[in-house]
Protein backbone atom coordinates (compact mmCIF):
# COMPACT_ATOMS: atom_id res chain seq x y z
CA UNK A 1 0.00 0.00 0.00
CA UNK A 2 1.56 3.18 -1.20
CA UNK A 3 1.73 5.82 1.57
CA UNK A 4 -0.03 9.22 1.83
CA UNK A 5 1.88 12.44 2.86
CA UNK A 6 0.89 13.51 5.70
CA UNK A 7 1.60 16.42 8.27
CA UNK A 8 0.67 16.68 11.89
CA UNK A 9 -1.81 20.00 12.43
CA UNK A 10 -0.03 23.06 14.10
CA UNK A 11 -0.55 22.30 18.02
CA UNK A 12 -1.00 18.53 17.55
CA UNK A 13 0.54 16.90 20.45
CA UNK A 14 0.74 14.01 18.57
CA UNK A 15 3.77 15.08 16.62
CA UNK A 16 6.20 15.48 19.80
CA UNK A 17 5.03 11.46 20.48
CA UNK A 18 5.96 10.49 16.56
CA UNK A 19 9.18 12.24 16.97
CA UNK A 20 9.79 10.01 20.56
CA UNK A 21 8.81 6.81 18.65
CA UNK A 22 11.05 7.69 15.49
CA UNK A 23 13.73 8.29 17.92
CA UNK A 24 13.18 5.10 19.57
CA UNK A 25 13.22 3.24 16.32
CA UNK A 26 9.90 2.06 16.48
CA UNK A 27 9.47 -0.71 13.13
CA UNK A 28 6.25 -1.57 13.89
CA UNK A 29 2.61 -0.23 15.16
CA UNK A 30 -0.19 -2.19 15.93
CA UNK A 31 -3.49 -0.65 16.72
CA UNK A 32 -7.37 -0.65 17.16
CA UNK A 33 -8.22 2.78 16.26
CA UNK A 34 -9.27 5.43 18.09
CA UNK A 35 -10.30 9.13 17.16
CA UNK A 36 -7.86 10.58 19.48
CA UNK A 37 -4.86 8.34 18.12
CA UNK A 38 -6.04 9.41 14.82
CA UNK A 39 -3.25 11.42 13.26
CA UNK A 40 -0.86 9.45 15.13
CA UNK A 41 -2.01 6.38 13.32
CA UNK A 42 -2.13 8.70 10.01
CA UNK A 43 1.35 9.35 10.68
CA UNK A 44 2.70 6.18 11.51
CA UNK A 45 1.23 4.83 7.76
CA UNK A 46 3.11 7.70 6.17
CA UNK A 47 6.49 6.75 7.66
CA UNK A 48 8.46 4.66 5.53
CA UNK A 49 9.99 2.96 8.04
CA UNK A 50 7.09 2.07 10.35
CA UNK A 51 5.23 -1.17 9.52
CA UNK A 52 1.50 -0.57 10.56
CA UNK A 53 -0.92 -3.26 11.25
CA UNK A 54 -4.84 -3.18 12.06
CA UNK A 55 -5.70 -5.51 14.43
CA UNK A 56 -9.36 -7.60 15.01
CA UNK A 57 -8.57 -7.04 18.48
CA UNK A 58 -6.01 -5.93 21.03
CA UNK A 59 -4.81 -9.18 22.51
CA UNK A 60 -3.75 -9.66 19.03
CA UNK A 61 -1.02 -6.63 19.31
CA UNK A 62 0.42 -8.06 22.55
CA UNK A 63 1.73 -11.29 20.39
CA UNK A 64 2.45 -9.42 17.07
CA UNK A 65 4.71 -6.73 19.04
CA UNK A 66 5.91 -10.09 21.16
CA UNK A 67 7.14 -11.68 17.49
CA UNK A 68 8.47 -8.24 16.67
CA UNK A 69 10.82 -8.30 19.94
CA UNK A 70 11.85 -11.83 18.96
CA UNK A 71 12.75 -10.70 15.48
CA UNK A 72 14.89 -7.88 16.57
CA UNK A 73 12.29 -4.77 16.27
CA UNK A 74 10.73 -2.42 18.45
CA UNK A 75 6.98 -1.79 18.54
CA UNK A 76 4.21 -0.10 20.02
CA UNK A 77 0.35 -0.40 20.82
CA UNK A 78 -1.79 2.52 19.54
CA UNK A 79 -5.64 1.62 21.47
CA UNK A 80 -8.71 2.89 23.14
CA UNK A 81 -9.46 1.70 26.89
CA UNK A 82 -11.96 -0.15 26.56
CA UNK A 83 -9.33 -2.65 24.36
CA UNK A 84 -7.54 -3.28 27.52
CA UNK A 85 -9.52 -5.92 29.14
CA UNK A 86 -9.38 -7.71 26.09
CA UNK A 87 -5.95 -7.73 26.63
CA UNK A 88 -5.35 -9.90 29.75
CA UNK A 89 -4.63 -12.93 29.61
CA UNK A 90 -2.30 -12.13 26.65
CA UNK A 91 -0.63 -10.08 28.74
CA UNK A 92 0.81 -13.24 30.83
CA UNK A 93 3.08 -13.91 27.70
CA UNK A 94 5.06 -10.46 28.50
CA UNK A 95 5.49 -11.30 31.94
CA UNK A 96 6.19 -15.17 31.05
CA UNK A 97 8.92 -14.11 28.56
CA UNK A 98 10.27 -10.84 29.72
CA UNK A 99 8.99 -9.45 26.76
CA UNK A 100 9.46 -5.50 26.34
CA UNK A 101 5.89 -3.58 25.33
CA UNK A 102 5.18 -0.29 24.91
CA UNK A 103 1.23 0.93 24.73
CA UNK A 104 -0.25 4.25 24.18
CA UNK A 105 -4.18 4.47 25.35
CA UNK A 106 -6.52 6.71 24.72
CA UNK A 107 -8.69 7.18 28.10
CA UNK A 108 -12.33 7.06 27.70
CA UNK A 109 -15.15 6.75 30.93
CA UNK A 110 -13.37 9.63 32.93
CA UNK A 111 -13.30 12.99 31.76
CA UNK A 112 -16.79 13.93 31.13
CA UNK A 113 -17.51 11.05 29.79
CA UNK A 114 -20.82 10.95 27.59
CA UNK A 115 -21.13 7.03 27.16
CA UNK A 116 -22.10 5.18 30.23
CA UNK A 117 -20.81 1.79 28.21
CA UNK A 118 -16.93 2.92 28.76
CA UNK A 119 -17.46 3.69 32.46
CA UNK A 120 -16.63 0.42 33.93
CA UNK A 121 -13.42 -0.06 31.78
CA UNK A 122 -12.18 3.10 31.83
CA UNK A 123 -11.99 2.79 35.58
CA UNK A 124 -10.63 -0.46 35.48
CA UNK A 125 -7.98 0.54 33.03
CA UNK A 126 -4.98 1.78 35.17
CA UNK A 127 -5.45 -1.19 38.01
CA UNK A 128 -5.90 -3.72 35.32
CA UNK A 129 -2.50 -2.83 33.87
CA UNK A 130 -0.97 -2.78 37.30
CA UNK A 131 -1.99 -6.23 38.27
CA UNK A 132 -0.51 -7.52 35.02
CA UNK A 133 2.99 -6.25 36.22
CA UNK A 134 2.42 -2.71 34.08
CA UNK A 135 4.20 0.57 34.77
CA UNK A 136 1.57 2.83 34.46
CA UNK A 137 2.27 6.81 33.48
CA UNK A 138 -0.98 8.87 33.20
CA UNK A 139 -0.21 11.96 30.89
CA UNK A 140 -2.63 15.30 31.04
CA UNK A 141 -0.79 17.58 28.99
CA UNK A 142 0.95 16.85 25.90
CA UNK A 143 4.52 17.69 26.43
CA UNK A 144 3.87 14.97 29.66
CA UNK A 145 2.69 12.74 26.68
CA UNK A 146 5.82 13.07 24.53
CA UNK A 147 7.85 13.08 27.54
CA UNK A 148 6.53 9.77 29.13
CA UNK A 149 6.31 8.22 25.65
CA UNK A 150 10.23 8.15 25.20
CA UNK A 151 10.66 7.34 28.98
CA UNK A 152 8.29 4.06 28.37
CA UNK A 153 10.47 3.00 25.37
CA UNK A 154 13.44 3.50 27.56
CA UNK A 155 11.87 1.62 30.60
CA UNK A 156 10.90 -1.31 28.17
CA UNK A 157 13.68 -2.03 25.81
CA UNK A 158 16.20 -1.25 28.18
CA UNK A 159 14.62 -2.84 31.46
CA UNK A 160 12.15 -5.38 29.78
CA UNK A 161 8.88 -4.48 31.30
CA UNK A 162 5.33 -3.79 30.02
CA UNK A 163 4.96 -0.01 30.22
CA UNK A 164 1.72 1.69 29.85
CA UNK A 165 1.47 5.29 28.82
CA UNK A 166 -2.45 6.61 29.68
CA UNK A 167 -3.55 9.96 27.82
CA UNK A 168 -6.25 11.16 30.09
CA UNK A 169 -9.41 12.13 28.53
CA UNK A 170 -9.16 15.41 30.20
CA UNK A 171 -5.99 15.86 27.28
CA UNK A 172 -7.81 14.74 24.56
CA UNK A 173 -11.09 16.03 25.16
CA UNK A 174 -14.07 14.58 25.86
CA UNK A 175 -16.13 13.48 22.48
CA UNK A 176 -19.46 15.30 21.88
CA UNK A 177 -22.13 13.88 20.01
CA UNK B 1 -6.56 -41.23 10.04
CA UNK B 2 -2.69 -39.67 10.34
CA UNK B 3 -0.62 -39.49 12.81
CA UNK B 4 -0.19 -35.76 14.33
CA UNK B 5 3.24 -36.70 15.54
CA UNK B 6 4.34 -38.41 12.36
CA UNK B 7 2.79 -35.83 10.18
CA UNK B 8 5.07 -32.90 11.96
CA UNK B 9 7.65 -34.96 11.94
CA UNK B 10 7.74 -35.35 8.07
CA UNK B 11 7.08 -31.28 8.20
CA UNK B 12 10.05 -30.48 9.96
CA UNK B 13 12.60 -33.34 8.49
CA UNK B 14 15.43 -31.74 6.83
CA UNK B 15 13.91 -28.09 7.81
CA UNK B 16 15.64 -25.33 6.67
CA UNK B 17 18.52 -23.57 7.65
CA UNK B 18 16.22 -20.12 7.58
CA UNK B 19 13.15 -21.74 9.15
CA UNK B 20 11.48 -20.19 12.46
CA UNK B 21 8.80 -22.28 14.04
CA UNK B 22 6.21 -20.63 16.71
CA UNK B 23 4.21 -23.73 18.12
CA UNK B 24 0.78 -23.22 20.06
CA UNK B 25 0.56 -24.26 23.78
CA UNK B 26 -0.64 -28.06 24.09
CA UNK B 27 0.07 -30.57 21.86
CA UNK B 28 1.51 -28.68 19.04
CA UNK B 29 3.88 -27.64 21.37
CA UNK B 30 4.98 -31.23 21.91
CA UNK B 31 4.53 -32.55 18.37
CA UNK B 32 7.38 -29.49 17.49
CA UNK B 33 9.25 -30.41 20.12
CA UNK B 34 9.15 -33.93 19.78
CA UNK B 35 10.61 -33.52 15.80
CA UNK B 36 13.68 -31.74 16.88
CA UNK B 37 14.11 -29.43 19.91
CA UNK B 38 16.10 -26.97 18.48
CA UNK B 39 16.95 -23.56 19.32
CA UNK B 40 14.90 -21.92 16.43
CA UNK B 41 11.27 -22.90 17.94
CA UNK B 42 9.66 -20.88 20.51
CA UNK B 43 7.35 -22.82 21.95
CA UNK B 44 4.44 -21.34 23.74
CA UNK B 45 2.95 -22.67 26.73
CA UNK B 46 0.16 -20.18 27.42
CA UNK B 47 -1.33 -16.84 25.27
CA UNK B 48 -4.09 -19.11 23.65
CA UNK B 49 -5.16 -17.64 20.53
CA UNK B 50 -1.41 -15.82 19.99
CA UNK B 51 0.32 -17.69 17.99
CA UNK B 52 -0.37 -16.52 14.55
CA UNK B 53 -0.11 -13.18 15.49
CA UNK B 54 2.89 -13.08 17.25
CA UNK B 55 4.22 -15.28 13.86
CA UNK B 56 2.86 -12.25 12.10
CA UNK B 57 5.18 -9.87 14.23
CA UNK B 58 8.02 -12.23 13.15
CA UNK B 59 7.62 -12.29 9.78
CA UNK B 60 7.33 -8.81 9.31
CA UNK B 61 10.82 -8.24 11.34
CA UNK B 62 12.21 -10.74 9.88
CA UNK B 63 11.90 -10.83 5.94
CA UNK B 64 14.72 -12.61 5.68
CA UNK B 65 13.18 -15.89 7.20
CA UNK B 66 10.42 -18.29 6.45
CA UNK B 67 7.90 -18.30 9.94
CA UNK B 68 6.11 -21.40 10.49
CA UNK B 69 2.95 -21.28 13.10
CA UNK B 70 2.19 -24.53 13.98
CA UNK B 71 -0.60 -24.83 16.30
CA UNK B 72 -4.10 -26.58 17.11
CA UNK B 73 -7.92 -26.11 16.07
CA UNK B 74 -8.60 -24.83 19.08
CA UNK B 75 -5.33 -22.31 19.97
CA UNK B 76 -6.96 -20.81 15.83
CA UNK B 77 -10.19 -20.74 16.74
CA UNK B 78 -9.39 -18.30 19.47
CA UNK B 79 -7.37 -16.12 18.16
CA UNK B 80 -9.71 -16.60 14.22
CA UNK B 81 -9.78 -12.49 13.99
CA UNK B 82 -6.03 -12.81 13.25
CA UNK B 83 -6.89 -14.63 10.29
CA UNK B 84 -8.34 -11.50 9.06
CA UNK B 85 -5.03 -9.64 10.13
CA UNK B 86 -2.79 -11.60 8.21
CA UNK B 87 -4.87 -11.57 5.51
CA UNK B 88 -5.17 -7.61 5.21
CA UNK B 89 -1.26 -8.29 5.49
CA UNK B 90 -0.37 -10.31 3.50
CA UNK B 91 3.18 -11.41 4.73
CA UNK B 92 4.88 -13.18 1.54
CA UNK B 93 7.33 -15.69 4.16
CA UNK B 94 4.40 -16.40 6.89
CA UNK B 95 2.73 -19.54 7.21
CA UNK B 96 0.33 -21.24 9.33
CA UNK B 97 -0.50 -25.30 10.34
CA UNK B 98 -3.08 -26.33 11.75
CA UNK B 99 -2.96 -29.91 13.85
CA UNK B 100 -7.05 -30.38 13.41
CA UNK B 101 -8.04 -33.30 15.97
CA UNK B 102 -11.48 -31.61 16.09
CA UNK B 103 -11.35 -31.57 19.51
CA UNK B 104 -9.63 -29.59 22.69
CA UNK B 105 -7.43 -32.58 23.12
CA UNK B 106 -6.37 -30.85 26.62
CA UNK B 107 -9.02 -30.62 28.29
CA UNK B 108 -10.83 -34.27 27.97
CA UNK B 109 -11.28 -33.82 24.35
CA UNK B 110 -14.42 -32.15 23.93
CA UNK B 111 -15.81 -31.53 20.45
CA UNK B 112 -14.74 -28.22 18.90
CA UNK B 113 -16.15 -25.88 16.28
CA UNK B 114 -13.77 -27.79 13.16
CA UNK B 115 -15.55 -30.88 14.59
CA UNK B 116 -18.81 -29.31 14.03
CA UNK B 117 -19.51 -26.64 11.04
CA UNK B 118 -16.53 -24.03 11.11
CA UNK B 119 -13.54 -24.79 7.62
CA UNK B 120 -10.21 -23.39 8.68
CA UNK B 121 -8.71 -23.49 5.21
CA UNK B 122 -11.52 -22.30 4.09
CA UNK B 123 -11.87 -19.28 6.86
CA UNK B 124 -8.45 -18.34 5.63
CA UNK B 125 -9.04 -17.79 2.20
CA UNK B 126 -11.98 -16.12 2.79
CA UNK B 127 -9.68 -13.65 4.83
CA UNK B 128 -7.09 -13.38 1.69
CA UNK B 129 -4.89 -15.70 2.22
CA UNK B 130 -2.72 -16.76 -0.95
CA UNK B 131 -3.36 -20.77 -0.71
CA UNK B 132 -4.47 -23.54 1.52
CA UNK B 133 -4.71 -27.11 1.20
CA UNK B 134 -6.16 -29.67 3.51
CA UNK B 135 -4.68 -33.18 4.31
CA UNK B 136 -6.78 -36.48 5.34
CA UNK B 137 -4.22 -38.99 4.67
CA UNK B 138 -0.79 -39.51 4.90
CA UNK B 139 0.01 -39.07 1.39
CA UNK B 140 -1.24 -35.34 1.41
CA UNK B 141 1.16 -34.21 4.10
CA UNK B 142 3.63 -34.02 0.95
CA UNK B 143 1.85 -31.42 -0.39
CA UNK B 144 0.98 -29.73 2.84
CA UNK B 145 4.43 -29.46 3.52
CA UNK B 146 5.21 -27.85 0.37
CA UNK B 147 3.02 -25.07 0.76
CA UNK B 148 3.74 -24.25 4.24
CA UNK B 149 7.45 -23.95 3.75
CA UNK B 150 7.34 -23.03 0.00
CA UNK B 151 4.80 -21.57 -1.05
CA UNK B 152 4.69 -17.55 -1.58
CA UNK B 153 2.85 -16.36 2.05
CA UNK B 154 0.13 -15.85 3.85
CA UNK B 155 -0.71 -19.68 3.48
CA UNK B 156 -2.74 -21.93 5.87
CA UNK B 157 -2.34 -25.85 5.68
CA UNK B 158 -4.61 -28.37 7.72
CA UNK B 159 -3.75 -31.52 8.74
CA UNK B 160 -6.68 -33.77 9.97
CA UNK B 161 -5.53 -35.94 12.63
CA UNK B 162 -6.38 -38.37 14.79
CA UNK B 163 -7.76 -36.82 18.83
CA UNK B 164 -6.06 -39.93 20.58
CA UNK B 165 -3.59 -38.57 23.51
CA UNK B 166 0.02 -39.26 23.14
CA UNK B 167 2.81 -39.23 25.23
CA UNK B 168 3.87 -35.96 26.60
CA UNK B 169 7.24 -34.50 25.15
CA UNK B 170 8.19 -31.88 27.41
CA UNK B 171 10.48 -29.00 26.21
CA UNK B 172 11.37 -25.74 27.99
CA UNK B 173 8.74 -24.02 30.37
CA UNK B 174 10.92 -20.84 30.88
CA UNK B 175 9.26 -18.16 28.91
CA UNK B 176 12.60 -16.19 29.62
CA UNK B 177 14.65 -18.80 28.51
CA UNK B 178 12.64 -19.76 25.26
CA UNK B 179 12.97 -15.90 24.26
CA UNK B 180 16.83 -15.88 24.81
CA UNK B 181 17.67 -19.18 23.41
CA UNK B 182 15.62 -18.28 20.20
CA UNK B 183 17.18 -14.49 19.96
CA UNK B 184 20.39 -16.12 20.63
CA UNK B 185 19.99 -18.76 17.57
CA UNK B 186 18.93 -15.81 15.30
CA UNK B 187 21.76 -13.41 16.26
CA UNK B 188 24.38 -15.91 15.21
CA UNK B 189 22.25 -16.74 12.29
CA UNK B 190 23.22 -12.58 11.28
Amino acid sequence: MRAEPFAFAAGDWRAEIFAALKKQQVRQMAYVPDAGHASLIRACHADGAIDCTVLTTEEEGVALLAGAELGGQRGVMLMQSSGVGNCVNMFSLLKSCGFPFVTLVTMRGEWGEFNPWQMPMGQATEETFKRSGFVVYRADTGEDAAAMTGSAMRLAYDSNCPVAVLLSQRLIGAKDF
Amino acid sequence: MIGRREAIAEVLKDRPDNLLVISGLGSPTYDVAAAGDVAQNFYLWGAMGGAAAMGLGLAQARSDARVLVVTGDGEMLMGLGSLATLGAKAPANLAILVIDNEAFGETGGQTSHTGKTTNLAAVALACGFRQVATAHKQADVASVKQLVLEERGPVLGVIKTASDELPRVLPERDGHIIRNTFKTALTNQQ
